[in-house]
């Protein structure tokens, strides 16, 4: 008798509680309580085999990349490139050249601002973001506009936290020289329409910028499909270590712009006379770069693949629908961006505490969130708030667990209802 | 919940809910406005000094719980006091909210201040309880920038 093996491309069942057993850090007391981690917009936990896979290549192959003739280097060179390969299929890029290996999100916004920026943004022209940005999505072009006399315009929100794109058509036009949005807002959840916003921009022939920090650990991302001219994202907030992050940029604009920073790797030799500049994508490469974080991102990558986004998706969708049913029927609670299109993510005030004082009273029973302004001023300011309480949450997040902010919060009415 | 009992007790719910002193001060010498752009708490501090005595002090601004009643204490405890003795009371509540857990403070001048020792238990908001109390110190000292805590 012989028993019949599962096909290969057969994704296993999806299990929460058999993925949480995937991540040591949630098998914890926190405050006597068992953790209830809801602030994964912030930064994701890791799973064991990402800790793993910096533990091994830290214990066995631990060397620098490129150049190197010994056993170890090549080794670390392998893995190095081999997780490039990975990015560039986890986006769909259609060249390994065009990722960019970076600090984070924030990095790569600010190598497209200072090279393409210096390169190709004049005095008196203008830039388009929107009303929901990160600050790491305005800060950097408000430099570039200091240093070059060109204009920031700002596409603003409807009260639900979706963009006008009326508005956003009508920004467009013979001055406008980059748009750069978010693909998911990290205060709001909303989930803005990147596909349209690429296509009017490149009606006008505007390149377009997209901040997928709040995208790619919940949703695939196919960046051929979207169409965008460069996608940046944050390996911490996708499952892997801290500091590092992805700049993808298709290769007719990459090979235009000038260095980032200068330095070792980036370059191919160097006199007093004149330096070489390197090819793709080691250009934008200056310096030792964060190997085994480069190695941990291709691990959390094969991870997020493993558990497949269809069952990630469906698992955040529950957690949402939940979540938002639940946390309506609490009395002088106001869930701050209801937009019909919206990613895993409840910001909320209540009329009867600061949400610095409910984030306190959770943090004592246990739950993790998030409060404040969430580095999104502005949005704070639409909404006439100075900050929130945000629940995000991961698909190893639980439907008990939602039971728990709610009682939790349930704490905050007896302190202050 | 003991420590957010200890933490948010009727006393702190009180000021919280009716801060003492709370409108801007007609008449005052000395102003100051402090920011805390962790949690976006904000306070104005208006002072009108007689020499070296307050003789009134105000309060404006929107913050949590702890920076609200805070402030609002603040305002009960320097009313009348020196610039001398208001200097001893802000070394002593600084002590209080940044003191290692478990160690002693000089209790015996504060009053009512003592009710916010409990803060020093949960050091991500000792800035909010001392808002208030820098912004004080800078009103005095006649600073005109914002002051930020974080």
């Amino acid at each position: 008798m012989t028993i019949p093996k599962p096909a290969n491309n057969q994704k296993k069942k999806f299990d929460v509680h058999s993925v949480r057993g995937d991540f040591p850090i949630l098998r914890q007391l926190v405050h006597g309580k068992p953790l209830v981690y809801l602030d994964n917009a912030a930064t994701s936990q890791k799973p064991q085999a990402v800790i793993d896979a910096l533990v091994r290549y830290y214990s066995t192959d631990n060397a620098n990349i490129h150049r190197g003739v010994h056993e170890l280097s090549m080794r670390a060179t392998e893995q190095y490139e081999n997780a490039r390969g990975k990015v560039k299929t986890f986006l769909n890029a259609a060249d390994d050249r065009e990722i960019i290996f970076v600090r984070g999100t924030t990095e790569a916004i600010n190598l497209v601002a200072s090279s393409f920026g210096h390169k190709f943004i004049k005095a008196g022209d203008e830039i388009i973001v929107s009303n929901m940005e990160h600050h790491s999505n305005i800060v950097p072009w408000q430099i570039l506009c200091e240093q070059t006399g060109a204009k920031l315009r700002v596409v603003p929100i409807t009260d639900t936290g979706e963009l006008m794109m009326d508005e956003y058509g009508k920004m467009l036009g013979p001055r406008t020289k980059l748009v750069s949005i978010l693909h998911v807002s990290n205060s709001l959840g909303t989930i803005n329409p990147a596909e349209r916003i690429v296509k009017l921009a490149h009606d006008r022939g505007v390149p377009v910028l997209l901040d997928g920090a709040q995208s790619v650990p919940h949703m695939a991302v196919d960046v051929r499909k979207l169409g965008c001219d460069f996608y940046a994202f944050s390996g911490h907030k996708l499952f892997g270590p801290t500091s590092i992050g992805i700049l993808y940029g298709k290769r007719e604009w990459l090979e235009q712009m000038p260095p980032y920073q200068g330095g070792g790797d980036m370059i191919k030799s160097v006199t007093f006379e004149k330096t070489i500049y390197n090819d793709l994508p080691y250009k934008f490469e200056a310096g030792t770069p964060n190997i085994a974080g480069v190695i941990g991102l291709g691990a959390a990558i094969d991870y997020v693949n493993s558990v497949g986004y269809e069952n990630i998706a469906a698992q955040e969708h529950a957690l949402l629908e939940y979540g938002t049913k639940k946390l309506s029927g609490i009395d002088g609670l106001t869930i701050i961006g209801t937009a019909k299109n919206k990613s895993a993510v409840i910001s909320f005030t209540m009329k009867q505490a600061h949400p610095h004082d409910i984030g306190t009273i959770l943090d004592a029973e246990g739950v993790a969130v998030r409060t404040g302004h969430h580095c999104t001023q502005p949005v704070m300011e639409c909404f006439h708030i100075p900050a929130t309480a945000r629940a995000s949450f991961a698909f190893y997040n639980t439907k008990e667990e939602v039971d728990v902010l709610v009682k939790s919060i349930d704490k905050v009415l007896e302190v202050f209802g | 919940m003991s420590e957010i009992r200890e933490l948010y007790q009727e006393v702190v719910m009180d000021h919280t809910r009716h801060p003492r002193n709370f409108h801007k001060l007609e008449g005052a010498n000395k102003t100051a406005d402090g920011y805390n752009p962790f949690c976006g708490d904000r306070v104005s501090i208006f002072l009108k000094l007689k020499g070296d005595r307050v003789e009134d002090v105000g309060f404006q601004g929107a913050g949590c719980a702890i920076s609200t009643s805070s402030a609002s204490m603040l305002t009960e405890a320097v009313k009348g006091k020196t610039t001398a003795e208001i200097q001893a009371l802000y070394d002593v509540v600084h002590q209080m909210l940044t003191r290692a857990p478990g160690t002693e403070f000089d209790d015996e001048k504060l009053g009512d201040l003592e009710i916010l020792s409990g803060v020093s238990e949960f050091p991500t908001r000792v800035k909010c309880a001392g808002l208030s109390w820098h912004t004080l110190m800078a009103a005095l000292k006649g600073d005109k920038e914002a002051i930020f805590t974080e």
